[in-house]
């Protein structure tokens, strides 16, 4: 049979993320596939040099609409290893509650969405309006449902009173109610059952290969999550279990997903519960003392990294962000190879991508109306003049 | 384990339940009284130290002198001459802001108020510059 190279976005009915496969079709089945970013660039980590630390916390907050709250706490983690200041325990936890608010309502959206995509639209309703209690959670807790903006260097915000902490309760417990029928719904509905199984595969020996991370990995049995393998904020005093599965395929990923919402509601209520008492920030000069600091935090999709590089002054010398998506889509490359054309939209949902997120490294031209290509070695002199202009020289490098 | 038709029960009971949503722009929506909306200003409290024009990620605000200044007190007889108070306006763009209220921490006079006001937008750009005075 022939080959047909289709191509599979930026823009197309079934995919919601700005980003290009170009499949390779024998029939209904895919041959190959390869991956084009660069669609949704905004040139942030520039940007953020530009910009003093407090205002990079709002920038970097932008990077992802879903997963803020884990950006920020990346990013202010290193900027507090560099201060070398000493966060108060009362901030960590709150800083943790927020974290594990925005995975459950996180996690809430990408079960919706997966429904979405297999075609099961009672679920994607269901889901959504449930999540509407955590969103409500968050604006009770920071003042906004989605750039929560709890984070300040040293600490946080806002305070959590006992009003707020019942008020919290009391969604937490309507939502464990709801998760514990997802997740009967899930493994018992023969349309889910039908829609998932053996879909996307990912081995094991695979998912290691291509650095998967977050969901995508624990659905392939792998245990990785920065959580338990590296506490950060209080994870190291909380009792949870790190959920994984293995059946590789999409499957898993919907079971990764919904038992780690129950393991998230059971992290909420332990914080909530033992609240330590004490300030809930601490004064940062605007300075910070120079240094190079790198962090890695667990958010909803998986590991997220970021790298500071401070000068001693108000603004960061350099500051890089690593998306979880841009770990996981060397494995959907793998996935999608030998499945069907019909499985395609399902099998990138599975991974829960985020472009906006991920785009960060692509050179966007600078003359109007004039399109221009860069080699690498004329971006490598663009750089080293832009920083000749700076006073630092890499000429020698 | 399959379980056909397992979601059929919840839907026969969602028959007889009110709908989820709600009519928002006949019914108001909820909003939790530490909501960030839009920054309002008050005039007299501000001391024109343009910290908030400094802190500001979006670079939403400026604090000019304004145009009315208030005249100085009266001299008081063996004292040395009070000038007069300065007065500032805020002029705030709601399309550059991005409602963080980093301001309204920052002011060191709680001259920037946070409100509980979120229906900003408009067709009329000219509405998006609110001038404080």
């Amino acid at each position: 049979m022939s080959k047909i190279t289709i191509p599979f976005g930026p823009q197309h009915v079934a995919l919601k993320e700005p980003e290009n496969f170009m499949l390779v079709l024998e029939g209904e089945q895919i041959t190959g596939s390869t991956i084009n970013l660069g669609y949704n660039h905004r040139g942030m980590e520039k940007a953020a040099e530009g910009r003093t630390y407090i205002q990079d916390l709002y920038l970097i907050e932008r990077v992802c609409g879903i997963c803020s709250h884990s950006h920020t706490t990346c990013y202010i983690t290193n900027v507090e290893e560099l201060a070398k200041c000493e966060t108060p325990k009362r901030a960590l936890a709150i800083r943790t509650l927020v974290a594990e608010l925005e995975r459950v309502h996180s996690h809430l959206l990408w079960i919706g969405v997966a429904g979405y995509e297999m075609g099961f639209e009672t679920l994607f309703m269901y889901t959504w309006r449930d999540r509407e209690q955590v969103l409500d959670c968050l604006e009770l807790l920071s003042g906004n449902r989605v750039h929560y903006s709890i984070n300040t260097i040293g600490g946080v915000r806002r305070d959590v009173s006992a009003e707020q902490k019942a008020e919290v309760m009391k969604r937490i417990n309507y939502l464990v109610e709801r998760t514990n029928y997802y997740i009967k719904l899930a493994t018992e509905e023969p349309t889910v059952l039908a829609r998932t199984q053996n879909v996307g595969k990912l081995p094991k020996n695979v998912a290691i290969e291509r650095n998967a991370v977050g969901p995508t990995a624990r659905a392939s049995g792998i245990i990785s999550d920065v959580r338990k393998d590296d506490p950060y904020l209080i994870y190291g005093e909380l009792d949870f279990k790190a959920i994984s599965h293995d059946t590789c395929d999409v499957f898993g990923r919907l079971v990764v997903r919904a038992l780690e919402l129950v393991e998230s509601y059971k992290i909420i209520k332990q914080v909530l519960n033992n609240l330590p008492e004490g300030p809930i920030a601490v004064k940062v000069p605007m300075r910070i003392a120079p240094g190079e600091a790198v962090n890695h935090y667990e958010a909803p999709r998986g590991e997220d990294i970021h790298y500071l590089k401070s000068n001693g002054t108000d603004k960061p010398e350099r500051l890089k962000v690593r998306a979880p998506t841009l770990a996981n889509l060397q494995s959907v490359s793998y996935m999608l190879e030998g499945g069907w054309m019909a499985d395609v939209p399902l099998v990138i949902a599975a991974i829960d991508p985020c472009m906006s997120c991920t785009d960060r490294a692509v050179v966007w031209d600078p003359k109007k109306g004039k399109k221009q290509t860069y080699g690498w070695e004329e971006l490598r002199k663009l750089a080293i003049e832009q920083y000749r202009r700076r006073g630092v020289d890499f000429t020698r490098l | 384990m399959k379980k056909p038709a397992r979601v059929f029960s919840e839907v026969i009971k969602h028959l007889f339940k009110k709908p989820a949503t709600c009519g928002y722009p006949f019914e108001k929506a909820h909003i939790f009284p530490n909501f960030r909306g839009r920054i309002a200003f008050e005039s007299d409290k501000c001391i024109g130290c343009q910290m908030c024009v400094r802190v500001c990620p979006a670079k939403a605000i400026e604090i000019p002198l304004s145009a009315e200044q208030p005249a100085a007190p009266a001299p008081v007889e063996g004292q040395p001459a009070v000038p007069a108070k300065k007065k500032f306006d805020c002029i705030m763009k709601l399309d550059h802001c991005v409602y963080c209220a980093q301001c309204v921490e920052t002011c060191p006079k709680k001259a920037l108020i946070m409100t509980q006001d979120f229906e900003l937008s408009s067709v009329n750009r000219k509405d998006l510059r609110r001038h404080y005075k």
